[in-house]
């Protein structure tokens, strides 16, 4: 365990050093990875750690982004207050959505969290006096001391290395364990002595909470929203990040994240078959590395270490 | 400490469990046999709050359990195993055992210390009981058919359970682990003071540690007796041990 500690130490190190480059291309590339990165991870606690498949995680991250931009936009709530109240939202929200799509499991409650995302989708996109609608929210204002590229940058490695160092707190401890117990059997974990529809309640709104982060600072960084952010193709994305990277690691979607990430962007500026690219990569990891790219390394690393 | 009162069951016109009473007292050893499809595994599953029942009422330790659900029931003291091996394959033995271990001493919801610092002691314990504790390590789902089933009861036993269900704990075993299974569960019992009730088809096993005995034939209870009794009884033989032999 120290040993990984001290790796991740000398990545937040690497991390903290990435402005010195000053390409603004990296900082915004590694302002976007760490963002969708924290929201593959919160995603994750449902998908790896609990064994809800939830196809509708992008209205958290739209009510976060939404909830922020609209409080500093339209009622000039001051930014931490707007951020905090962000977070708060998506866990509400996921409360609410969550308290009927845990009463099915499976597929069933896959296509529910899809059905409740659409239905917030079509509410933000028909909801024109308020959100603009298919427009968009446009010009967000920057908060106060973050008005610079590198200093938006530094503000949300700081967040998300908070929320990760939380979250994996959280799955090292007894509540985390009981969330893998529920992944593994839920009908044992019923006879152990859990409800295991409130666990699965209670991981529903910690995972919104912590996609509604990413989400409020997506706005900000973005200066602008659109409904997009909501669609289904949003979550799926997210979700194919969380698989690649690996979702049994706590790491990997942030590791799958950070692969879609570049490799879009270095594939659009050569060719506009992204999609099919991304197809490709799906269907080789699917059939090759079920595990994603971290549990590949970390079955290469144990095979090394046995024929050591 | 058990009692079931006039219980049914029936699945799209099939009635699996009819109109079953019995109970049982603090501290005896019952079995429930019959044959295939004679609806054991269903008159658990009522117990356990798996499956609603249709009428009848259930009484645990004299509280009405009959609407209640499974986790409700496992913590009033009641520990089940299942016919089916059910453990959480992907956690290491150690963990499977710890994880019950959690529930039952209300830490289940703490998430600030790390998971491994937790009751330690109490689950190398159990690991011990059940004779797994050269295993603690080993992902559970490795583990052999016989070792599964005892890791399951290991589990049970972690929620200190004063009534234990035990649903075919030798199904699948070969003899030597029927043996070895029975002696553990024999010895547990008494050790613990449990009151236990359980399905199995060896008959020898059945006569074995069973006081009493109750005979399941097409959801309906036919015969409740002592071992020797019921071995007697020609309704009992005509329509299940001479079937068996």
């Amino acid at each position: 365990m120290p040993r990984e500690n001290w790796f991740l130490v000398i990545i937040i190190l690497c991390l903290a050093l990435l402005p010195m480059s000053e390409s603004r291309f990296y900082i915004f590339l590694g302002t976007d990875i760490l963002i969708m990165g924290l929201f593959a991870v919160s995603l994750n606690l449902l998908l790896g750690y609990t064994g809800l498949v939830s196809f509708g995680q992008a209205a958290y991250f739209g009510i976060g982004a939404y909830t922020c931009a609209l409080l500093m936009k339209k009622a000039s709530v001051a930014f931490p207050i707007a951020f905090a109240a962000a977070a708060v939202f998506g866990a509400v929200a996921a409360l609410i959505i969550g308290f009927f799509c845990i009463r099915l499991t499976k597929i069933y409650f896959a296509m529910l969290t899809l059905a409740f995302s659409q239905i917030v989708w079509a509410i933000v996109f028909k909801w024109n006096s308020l959100t603009g609608g298919d427009n968009g929210l446009i010009g967000i204002p920057f908060p106060q001391h973050l008005d610079s590229p590198t200093r938006f940058y530094y503000f949300t490695l700081f967040v998300v290395v908070l929320s990760l160092f939380l979250l994996r707190k959280l799955v090292n401890s007894p509540l985390g364990r009981m969330l893998t117990t529920i992944r593994e059997n839920p009908e044992r974990t019923e006879f152990i002595g859990i409800n295991v529809k409130k666990f699965q309640l209670i991981a529903f709104m910690i995972s919104g909470f912590f996609s509604a982060i990413p989400g409020a600072l997506f706005g900000i960084f973005n200066h602008s929203i659109f409904p997009d952010l909501l669609f289904w193709s949003h979550s799926a994305e997210v979700l194919i990040m969380t698989i690649l990277g690996g979702m049994y690691s706590f790491f990997g979607p942030m590791v799958g994240a950070a692969v879609i990430l570049y490799l879009r962007m270095l594939v659009t500026s050569y060719t506009q078959y992204w999609p099919l690219i991304m197809g490709t990569i799906l269907t080789l990891l699917l059939f090759f590395f079920p595990g994603g790219i971290l549990g590949f390394l970390r079955s290469q690393l144990t095979f090394l270490k046995r024929n050591r | 400490m058990l009692a079931v009162e006039k219980v049914k069951k029936s699945f799209d016109g099939f009635v699996a469990v009819n109109g079953v009473s019995f109970s049982i007292k603090r501290g005896e050893i019952c079995a429930i046999i019959g044959p295939n499809g004679a609806g054991k595994t269903t008159l658990f599953n009522l117990i356990t709050g798996h499956l609603p029942v249709d009428e009848g009422k259930l009484f645990f330790k004299g509280m009405d359990i009959t609407h209640m659900p499974p986790h409700r029931i496992c913590r009033l003291g009641m520990g089940r195993s299942f016919q089916r091996t059910n453990i959480f394959p992907r956690l290491t033995v150690f963990q499977n055992i710890q994880a019950a271990v959690l529930v039952h001493r209300g830490k289940s919801l703490n998430f600030l210390k790390p998971v491994e610092s937790f009751f330690r002691e109490e689950t190398q314990a159990i690991l011990k009981r059940v004779g797994l504790k050269d295993y603690g390590e080993t992902v559970s789902g490795s583990l052999s058919y016989g070792f599964q089933k005892q890791l399951e009861l290991g589990i049970a036993l972690a929620s200190e359970p004063e009534l234990l269900l035990l649903d075919e704990p030798t199904a699948g075993m070969s003899a030597q682990e029927t043996h070895q299974t029975i002696e553990l569960i024999g010895r547990i019992t008494k050790e613990k003071g449990l009151t236990l009730l359980f399905t199995e088809h060896d008959m020898e096993v059945v006569f074995s540690i069973a006081e009493r005995i109750m005979v399941l034939h097409q959801g309906r209870l036919i015969a409740e007796d002592t071992p020797e009794e019921v071995r007697k009884n020609s309704e009992v033989q005509k329509i299940y041990l001479g079937e068996g032999r």
